[in-house]
């Protein structure tokens, strides 16, 4: 570093600090700033949904009314170091940390299932670490499985051995996908599962692998669900869950009170809402789970369509601007893991919304950026620097 | 390195992309339209649902309206009590059913668990009383007198008592105003029944589960006015049914107060005289059974004869109506029901029955004067009178020549009147009648007999005047009974009298016999009538023939005083004699008081000033000790009483009613003296009682004291020496018959 800057000092003339932040070539103006603002509007918009959502859940707040506000935006600050970290070592030099990363979020997820791990939900996923903190470090798993996968398929594209990848490249980088996937399967959490899937899929896709690979990938995972499904390794929480998604009236007290208070919550909500911490499904705290993977009903009952709509126009903005990082990229690694972001956050994005609008089973995902949870948002924004890392690089050539 | 273009990618990855955004837009679509169809498409639906979701309706009670008596004294009202419940719900709940919590109340609250569990438990076919009526979910009330010591006892040990509340709440109070009772007239308060729930629920005022209902008497017959309506608080509830807000408020309305033509002091008078017109019955010696008189029951009305308003009801026996407030225990209930009991719930005034006796005379003469006997003509007043083999005497035995139907009224000769119905029962055509004119019955029915007076009081009963149709009926109803037991008897020489009666009603029992009319005629045989009937006839004699229909209801006062609806005396009828008949038959009867069979309970009385008429009755009952009837009126007021097993009319109640009058109009007891200051009410009420702006009636502070005169005998009411005119000169005749003047 002390070497570049001497040579930065030495060939051009002396500029001010803050020049020198906006100077044409600078971070400051190559960053995205659109998707940045997207984010931060959609983090604004979840600290008033999920203070919303807990101001009055005295069984979870012990009491202090400011709770959940003051640790989700304690989360959204180091989600924003994160973020800066991931964007100012870039996913390039990240390369090198990929298989640290990889055995970390497998070593975290190993944990998970060993005595240190708890169940919250159904779903055994959690590591406790008191203090109201907890980690889920499948949510890690997600970041290592894009960069990791998206090294493997590019390295030789991007050496210009090959103009695709081949199967063998292909075989590789599902082979990094597999470990941590039976892994989380053991726990199981269903829901990681489905969102691994689809980053998998966006992954591939985005790679220029054979079609077949896509295609064949995607009815293995229709097998791999009945198979799953009739030798009935769900346990019941989550069979339960898919049978009151097929009908919501089986149970309307037990499994499907959920998705039925959720729904009624947000068609409650009508056209611009009952007005921030004026819905009554949510002060009367009908729905469970509010503050995290059902925020999106606070949303539909308190702000309306209106507001509603305009968080799902918020996570199109920061899609577009993913989809056009990845479109933008220098090389194949970088638009890969663009495109394994996009796959991401679209997938868990239309599943949380999906699920509390009662179109997609209940799998416990939260919403990008909006759900209360630490780990989700860490990833989260790890994924936004790495976008905007993707879209500062420079070709490899210059 | 160098070989690779500087987009750093080729066709397919940018079509790859193009289908990731493609997915991506429509995944974002199907959201957005999702939550259009949800929010907007249906969004109604689910507030409606959200609204259901979250609130609670907490019913607070309405107070009961008052009722109040013709000067606004309450004679039902509310006070606050501690009231002990228990929630059936969360007893159940516990390992034992709350057993062990109900002994454990039974202790503090003094009572035996037993009695505690009985109050509990829920009524059915098998289940007798105490049990709960009500809805299992209520709180079922196991006392409504709790102590403050004991409620903080409950209350502090909440732990011991899982599923018992005890707090203050406005339970119902019979007040018994200067000790007038009228519990009958009153009547009380039950739970509602699931099925009065189900049939008020789209009426404008339904019935909430927690509600009390009027089962009797006043309570039930004004029972829409004075419940009044329930109020309904919606409260915002969490998922766990914790409230959060309040959503609506729909205050409750207390109930109207009944302004009643009831006076509680008349009525207190009425009570104590029937009671202690009974008492002293009890101690006179009957000649005909040899044995004291039982006097087992009574009945007294007092009547305004310008409207048909009651001003006192009485019937005994009767019974404390707070032993309902709260629930009745076992004892009393079984005190009120039993056989032996003789039923104190009855309201004897207008549902006890009986023949009338010599009091029925008047509508025999006004029959009489109508078929067209003559009303100056003189008939005979013979020893007795024989019609076919059977003998039937005048009273006593006595004969008085020939003599006016006035002084027939006046000494009550019955075979006068065996004559002149005979007479009529053979121009109707005798035992093969011809378009008979039956001029006795119909009479009887246009005096409002045989049918309800419509009396605003539940359960009054008919009478019955015994014409061809009943006979007919009843005759129908019975003839194969009658005509099997006279079958099985063909051979008996000398059956028992039932079976005699059997074998002779048989063949031809509907037709109407010689002996029928004849007795009907005094008012004996299968006539029925009730003292709120006879009442109402005397007050038509005295207001120159209207029949009103009774009323007690005077005025209904909203609770906010604003509105006050006024009851109007309602006409159901006229007498049908001419002025020149009522006039003859006032002057019968005021000479029954100077001149007849009540002379000797009335000397001294201030015939001058204050004129009064009566007609004494004396019925028999097969079996049974004669029934004693005393039917009078003065221009204002009409006072009617019977007592059962009690001797002749003057007898019984001569005194009783005397003093009656004596408190209303302000006469010194035995004496001519009239004090109207000291009365009670020397002239009927005309105005409602005052009401306040707030809405509450005010009561009339009396500046009258209420005289008390020492119950149990009529005599120590004299005080001093008994007047010359009541000096007894036929001793016997005069307390077991009637006083004939020479």
């Amino acid at each position: 570093m002390s070497a570049h800057t001497y040579s930065i000092r030495r060939f051009t003339p002396e500029r001010s600090t803050l020049g020198k932040l906006f100077a044409r070539d600078s971070v400051v103006r190559r960053m995205d700033w659109l998707l940045l603002f997207a984010v931060a509007l959609l983090c604004g918009i979840g600290t008033l949904l999920v203070y919303s959502a807990t101001r009055n859940r005295t069984n979870l707040t012990h009491g202090d009314h400011y709770y959940f506000l003051i640790r989700h935006l304690m989360n959204a600050g180091i989600g924003l170091a994160l973020a800066i970290g991931a964007m100012v070592i870039g996913h390039r030099r990240m390369r090198g940390l990929v298989p640290f990363l990889y055995a970390f979020s497998i070593l975290g997820i190993l944990a998970v299932l060993s005595p240190l791990g708890s169940t919250v939900n159904g779903a055994h996923s959690w590591i406790v670490i008191g203090g109201g903190f907890s980690i889920q470090p499948s949510e890690f798993v997600k970041v290592a499985i894009i960069l990791g996968m998206a090294m493997v398929l590019s390295a030789r594209v991007d050496a210009g051995d090959q103009k695709h990848p081949d199967h063998r490249t292909v075989l590789q980088a599902l082979g990094i996908a597999v470990l941590p996937i039976l892994i989380i399967m053991l726990m199981p959490d269903l829901g990681s599962i489905m969102v691994l899937a689809s980053i998998i899929l966006g992954v591939l896709l985005a790679s220029g692998s054979s079609k077949r690979w896509v295609v064949g990938l995607i009815f293995a995972g229709i097998a791999g669900s009945l198979l799953v499904w009739k030798l009935g390794v769900l346990s019941k929480y989550q069979v339960d869950r898919f049978a009151a998604f097929a009908n919501p009236a089986l149970d309307p007290s037990g499994v499907g009170y959920n998705t039925s208070q959720a729904r009624i919550a947000i068609g409650s909500g009508g056209l611009l809402g009952k007005g921030l911490f004026h819905g009554t499904q949510t002060t009367g705290q009908f729905v469970p789970e509010q503050q995290t993977d059902f925020v999106f009903s606070v949303a539909g009952e308190e702000l309306g369509f209106v507001g509603a709509a305009f968080i799902i126009l918020l996570v199109g903005v920061v899609l577009w601007r993913a989809c056009a990082i990845a479109r933008q990229a220098t090389d194949l690694y970088g638009t890969i893991v663009a495109a394994g972001v996009v796959a991401w956050f679209a997938f868990q994005s239309f599943e949380n919304i999906g699920m509390t609008l009662g179109i997609m089973p209940v799998a416990g995902i939260p919403l990008p950026f909006v759900s209360y949870g630490g780990s989700s948002m860490f990833a989260n924004f790890v994924a936004i620097g790495l976008l905007q890392s993707v879209k500062m690089q420079r070709p490899m050539s210059a | 390195m160098s070989n690779i273009p500087d987009t750093g990618r080729n066709t397919r990855i940018t079509i790859r992309l193009v289908i990731l955004q493609v997915i991506v837009v429509s995944l974002l679509l199907t959201l957005g339209g999702r939550l259009w169809y949800l929010q907007i498409r249906n969004g109604q639906q689910y507030q409606q649902k959200a609204a259901s979701n979250n609130t609670q309706q907490v019913v607070t009670p309405s107070v009961r309206g008052s009722i109040v008596d013709d000067r606004g004294v309450p004679l039902a009202d509310n006070e606050t009590r501690l009231v002990v419940s228990a929630s059936r719900t969360d007893l159940l709940k516990q390992a034992d059913d709350g057993q062990a919590v109900l002994t454990r109340l039974a202790g503090v609250l003094g009572m035996k668990p037993q009695d505690v569990m009985d109050k509990v438990r829920l009524c059915d076919a098998q289940t007798p009383r105490p049990c709960w009526n009500g809805s299992p979910y209520q709180p079922i009330p196991i006392t409504d007198a709790a102590t403050t010591q004991q409620a903080l006892q409950i209350m502090e040990r909440r732990e011991d008592f899982p599923g018992i509340t005890a707090e203050p709440t406005a339970v119902r109070r019979y007040a018994s105003p200067n000790q007038a009772n009228a519990a009958q007239v009153l009547g009380y308060l039950g739970p509602v029944t699931d099925q009065e729930v189900a049939d008020s629920a789209k009426t404008s005022n339904p019935l909430l589960r927690s509600d009390q209902i009027g089962r009797s008497g006043l309570e039930s017959a004004y029972d829409e006015q004075l419940r009044g309506k329930a109020g309904v608080t919606r409260y915002e509830v969490d998922n766990l049914g914790r409230v959060i807000g309040k959503a609506g408020d729909t205050p409750a309305v207390p109930g109207d107060t009944l302004v009643t033509s009831l006076d509680s002091r008349v009525q207190a008078v009425a009570e104590r005289e029937l009671d202690t017109a009974m008492k002293e019955a009890r101690q006179t010696y009957d000649t005909i059974t040899h044995e004291n008189y039982k006097a087992d029951s009574g009945a007294v009305v007092v009547m305004d004869n310008h409207s048909g308003r009651i001003i006192a009801m009485a019937s005994a026996p009767t019974y404390n109506p707070n032993v309902w407030v709260g629930g009745i225990s076992a004892k009393d209930y079984k005190a009120l029901t039993d056989a032996k009991s003789n039923y104190p719930l009855l309201n004897r005034a207008i549902q006890g029955q009986s023949a009338p006796g010599s009091t029925f005379k008047v509508v025999s003469t006004s029959a009489a004067v109508n078929a067209g006997y003559d009303i100056n003509g003189a008939y005979p007043c013979t020893q007795s009178m024989t019609i076919g083999d059977r003998v039937f005497k005048n009273f006593e035995g006595e004969s008085f020549g020939d003599i006016s139907l006035e002084r027939a009224l006046e000494v009550s000769c019955d075979t006068v009147f065996y004559g002149i119905s005979y007479d009529q029962w053979q121009k109707d055509g005798g035992t093969d009648p011809k378009h008979p004119k039956d001029w006795f019955y119909k009479t009887a029915h246009q005096f409002g007999l045989g049918a309800k007076t419509g009396v605003d009081l539940p359960g009054e009963v008919t009478g019955r005047v015994p014409d061809r149709q009943w006979k007919k009926d009843f005759w129908d109803a019975n003839k194969n009974y009658w005509c099997a037991t006279a079958k099985a008897h063909k051979k008996d020489k000398n059956p028992p009298l039932g079976i005699a009666i059997a074998i002779e009603n048989c063949p031809d029992g509907y037709v109407l016999r010689a002996g029928d009319s004849v007795n009907y005629a005094i008012g004996q045989g299968d006539t029925l009538v009730t003292p709120v009937q006879m009442a109402r006839v005397y007050a038509a004699l005295a207001n120159g023939g209207t029949l009103y229909e009774p009323t007690l209801g005077k005025a209904v006062v909203s609770p906010d005083g604003k509105t006050i609806t006024p009851i109007k005396p309602k006409v159901t009828g006229h007498l049908p004699d001419t002025p020149k008949t009522l006039a003859y038959i006032n002057k019968a009867l005021a000479g029954v008081i100077t001149d007849g069979t009540a002379a000797w309970k009335f000397g001294g009385w201030p015939q001058d000033k204050i004129p009064l008429h009566a007609k004494t009755g004396t019925a028999e009952v097969a079996g049974k000790q004669t029934t004693s009837w005393l039917d009078t009126y003065t221009k204002d007021y009409t006072v009617v009483m019977t007592i059962s097993q009690a001797g002749t009319g003057s007898g019984g109640a001569g005194t009783a009613i005397r003093r009656i009058y004596e408190a209303m109009y302000g006469i010194t007891p035995d004496t001519p003296q009239i004090d109207p200051k000291k009365g009670l009410m020397p002239t009927p009420v005309a105005t409602l009682p005052k009401v306040n702006p707030d809405g509450v009636v005010v009561p009339a502070s009396y500046d009258v004291p209420l005289l008390v005169s020492p119950t149990g005998s009529h005599t120590a009411d004299a005080g001093g020496p008994v007047p010359a005119a009541l000096t007894p000169t036929r001793t016997e005749r005069l307390l077991y018959g009637r006083k004939y003047a020479a």
